[in-house]
């Protein structure tokens, strides 16, 4: 069996114990510890699915700023929660609900690392393994980057004759030399179109600060209202 | 090729390593155990503390594992970080301020 393979089931077996252990806890010092450990095993199992940035980050984030934030909040509120033992049960069903199509969902992603996963198949795939890695020339004139594309492009299309129907097809050009230049499409998409990413991750703290207004804001004749906005 | 690589490296464990990392993660459970019934503040924030380093010890682990000894670097940051989280905790306990 793998090695890697029983070190994963172990620790989503404890991430499982802890999540459980965090609701469940009264105590809310102690809930918060506990999700702080929360973070330090993901992070582990992140570092096992090879996403050490994300691992930073949630060691950083999670273990860190976010337990601060944590004890900060209950020094000010309290650490003892309401006990409330009735089940919500429509707030059940909808987070059941959510969670079956989350899982639904996943049953059509290609399996972890899979050689054959749609990222690796895309029709110009074959194309940018072949091409070098290589800049149009800068500091030129529009008129000279013209010409190189158009230069480039007729030398692509003799040494990869096989694939000039396929890329026909797409609609896609080996002409255009400043799309991938890195094969893999989703790391093309997060290195090579930097721009959109960080665009779209702007765009989440935007939304999360705008749900922050609308929630701190309050109603009408809330003491709060006038002197936090 | 490279992911070919990497799965190979990844079934090529060896036994010492794995039961290295199995006990790592059977003391993380007995500190979990800890952190859950520990009846005082500080019992959980030395649990918290403990599954630090064993988060650290894991990282490097599996770097060995996975063949790639410069998970050590990423373990030492952990080991950084972790020292701060907990001072940052105690400190705002006593002092119920960062300052």
């Amino acid at each position: 069996m793998n090695g890697m393979l029983i070190i994963d089931l172990i620790l989503l077996a404890l991430l499982l114990i802890t999540a459980v252990a965090t609701v469940e806890v009264r105590n809310l010092f102690a809930a918060a510890m506990i999700s702080s450990i929360y973070s330090l095993l993901i992070a582990c199992f992140w570092t096992t699915m090879d996403a050490v940035d994300v691992a930073y980050t949630e060691a950083a984030v999670g273990a860190g700023i976010s337990t601060i934030l944590l004890i900060g909040t209950l020094v000010l509120t309290g650490s003892r929660e309401t006990v409330r033992k009735a089940v919500h049960w429509p707030a059940l069903l909808a987070c059941l609900g959510a969670g079956g199509v989350l899982i639904y969902g996943t049953l059509s992603m290609p399996a972890f690392g899979d050689p054959n996963a749609p990222a690796q198949q895309h029709p110009l795939y074959s194309g940018y393994t072949q091409q070098n890695v290589e800049k149009a020339p800068t500091g030129k004139s529009h008129e000279n980057v013209e010409a190189y594309k158009a230069e480039q492009a007729a030398k692509h299309s003799e040494h990869a004759g096989e694939h000039a129907e396929q890329d026909h097809s797409t609609g896609s050009a080996h002409g255009d030399f400043y799309h991938g230049h890195v094969p893999n499409q989703v790391t093309s998409i997060i290195v090579d179109y930097r721009g959109f990413d960080t665009m779209f991750e702007t765009c989440v703290i935007f939304t999360a600060g705008l749900g922050l207004i609308v929630l701190l804001r309050g109603r009408k004749g809330n003491p709060l209202r006038g002197g936090l906005l | 090729m490279m992911l070919a690589l990497a799965t190979e490296s990844m079934l090529r464990t060896d036994i010492p390593t794995l039961v290295g990392g199995i006990a790592l993660l059977a003391g993380v459970l007995l500190l979990l155990v800890r952190a859950i019934a520990g009846p005082t503040t500080y019992d959980r924030i030395l649990a918290m503390n403990a599954i630090g380093t064993k988060a650290a010890l894991m990282i490097a682990l599996i770097g060995f594992m996975t063949e790639r000894p410069d998970f050590l670097d990423i373990a030492l940051v952990y080991a950084i970080l972790n020292f701060l989280a907990t001072i940052a905790i105690l400190k705002f306990i006593r002092h119920r301020r960062l300052g």
